[in-house]
């Protein structure tokens, strides 16, 4: 019960945020909002199920094209935008598991990197249609929900915390779940769970798919919520960026993704103010994290005091 | 009785080395098949065999009649074959109960908590639920491994090496959990402790370099002669 109680209560406070934040920082919480729930899926893989993926920005483009393309040629409302953004980002995903889980360790790495880097190429090739490097502005009709614009703040923020408060408790009743447990199985001890009956092939696969879910999710949400499509997003910097958030935020805890997400943004943040090689307080971050927290905030914090923190 | 393993010409060879040379076995329902033989006779790669963990290079398994040697391990835990590991492979760093839960839920997911406590008071693990299992001593860890066998209510449960590391006192507890668990379910039994497995076992087979030596029961294989040469040492 304690689980649930601070997951809501995390999002009421959440909701409570455009009260007390300035429209701009408010925006800026939406933002990370849907960037946690990329890193959320990210944690799906890599924190609960071992695989260590370095391809996920080519799931993140998925579901932003997927959304932001229907909205741009063939006129899509934001409803069925994002529902066809969630479908691309798990499609590739389920299509990047088949080919990728052949390998394991050091080789999944390099190959779901090649796969994302392909990814980005074949978006650079057809520029005429995704506008390749310089991406595109969704279109103002493809951003209208339920009527609500979603180009506008208040409609924004709430459907940035919508997405946030489902993918957060999906990924809560997950992980607590007999399929979660068998996730935790897989990067545990893998061969143990063959001989309990499991195949870690269709596991891993499944757990992969859900990562992709996700990250279409929040490419569709990125696009819809911010309006701008573009290939670099589907560049190796936004397949590092989940990692660090998972790693900063505690790899297998639920809420890692989302304090990860606001630490680091934060920390970009201030960065930037002070010199322009923001890039090189990532770097360092991930450094400190490695060498002093390998279980990142909430897993030490879990470690040491809240056993019970899912 | 109807056999609920056959194997017939099974072959392992590593290199140069025959660890399973042509192997004829027959495992009837619901006995206590010992498995004995000196280190390196190939008794932990011929259950290995059966179980799945290593590929067979020649001749065929036969569960229930059914030919089982080209499938992948994880179909023969489903069909039935449990394998508790000699070097104990329990996951680590989850509780005692996630350890047991996971065997239990691959069998469906209904009353999970129930049959894993029933699986855990079986062995005489209940009351440590929540410890990881990395922190439990090694007698602990070997019966865990047996929960997590039992808990697959197996069709035929490969213990390997189950006592070691047991104190006296668990080994007897042991013994008559072994007793409870025929006739509904066969169990293959690599054994060192001698008085274990002449105390259980219904039948006993020898292997030695990869080869049976002698199948009988307990009192044939004492009185075996070939046997007492080249394992008993007398």
């Amino acid at each position: 019960m304690k689980p649930w109680i601070l997951h809501i209560a995390l999002i009421a406070v959440l909701a409570t945020a455009p009260l007390w934040l300035s429209p701009y920082h408010a925006t800026n919480l939406a933002r990370i909002m849907v960037l946690a729930v990329f890193a959320m899926g990210y944690n799906l893989a890599f924190g609960y199920t071992g695989l260590l993926s370095l391809g996920h920005a080519l799931l993140l483009a998925a579901g932003m094209y997927a959304a932001g393309l229907p909205a741009q040629l063939w006129g899509w409302a934001a409803g069925p935008a994002f529902i066809a953004g969630i479908a691309g980002g798990g499609l590739i995903a389920a299509a990047l598991g088949l080919l990728a889980l052949r390998t394991a360790g050091v080789s999944f790495m390099i190959v779901t990197l090649m796969f994302a880097q392909a990814g980005y190429l074949t978006l650079l090739y057809f520029a005429h249609v995704t506008g390749g490097e310089d991406g595109f502005a969704v279109v103002s009709s493809g951003r209208v929900l339920l009527g609500f614009d979603l180009s506008t703040d208040t409609p924004r923020f709430l459907a940035a915390l919508t997405i946030f408060a489902i993918g957060l408790l999906a990924s809560l009743a997950l992980v607590r779940s007999p399929f979660g447990r068998t996730m935790v199985a897989m990067r545990e001890n893998e061969e143990r769970s063959r001989m309990l009956g499991y195949n870690p092939f269709t596991v891993k696969l499944a757990a992969l798919t859900l990562s992709g879910l996700y990250a279409g999710a929040a490419g569709a949400a990125y696009a819809l919520l911010f309006g701008y499509v573009g290939a670099s997003f589907a560049t190796i910097q936004y397949s590092i960026l989940p990692m660090l958030y998972v790693l900063m935020g505690g790899a297998g805890t639920t809420l890692g993704p989302f304090l990860g997400a606001l630490l680091m943004f934060a920390l970009i943040e201030a960065a930037t103010v002070l010199t322009t090689a923001h890039q090189f307080i990532v770097g360092a971050a991930l450094v400190v994290l490695i060498l002093f927290a390998p279980k990142g905030i909430l897993g030490t914090i879990r470690e040491r005091w809240l056993r019970w923190l899912p | 009785m109807a056999p609920l393993i056959q194997t017939r010409g099974l072959t392992r060879h590593f290199g140069g080395l025959k660890a399973v040379d042509g192997v004829d076995f027959t495992l009837t329902q619901g006995e206590i098949h010992g498995l004995i033989g000196p280190n390196g006779a190939g008794k932990t790669t011929f259950v290995s065999l059966l179980s799945g963990r290593l590929p067979a290079q020649s001749g065929t398994i036969s569960l229930n009649g059914e030919d089982i040697t080209r499938l992948p391990a994880h179909h023969r835990a489903r069909k039935g074959i449990a394998y508790t590991f000699q070097i104990t492979s329990v996951f680590p760093r989850l509780s005692v109960f996630d350890n047991v839960a996971l065997a239990v839920q691959s069998q469906g997911t209904r009353d999970l908590t129930a049959r894993t406590r029933a699986a855990l008071v079986r062995v005489g693990l209940d009351g440590l639920e929540e410890q990881e299992a990395q922190t439990l001593s090694y007698g602990h860890q070997r019966l865990l491994e047996v929960a997590m066998g039992l808990a697959l209510h197996p069709r035929l449960l490969i213990l390997d090496e189950p006592t070691q590391g047991l104190a006296a006192s668990e080994i007897e507890g042991f013994k008559s959990l072994v007793r409870s668990l025929v006739p509904e379910t066969t169990v293959l039994l690599i054994e060192h402790n001698m008085e274990v497995v002449m105390d259980l076992a219904t039948r006993i087979t020898v292997l030695t370099f990869g080869r049976v030596l002698a199948t009988g029961t307990p009192a044939e294989i004492r009185a075996n002669p070939h046997v007492q040469e080249a394992y008993l040492g007398a």
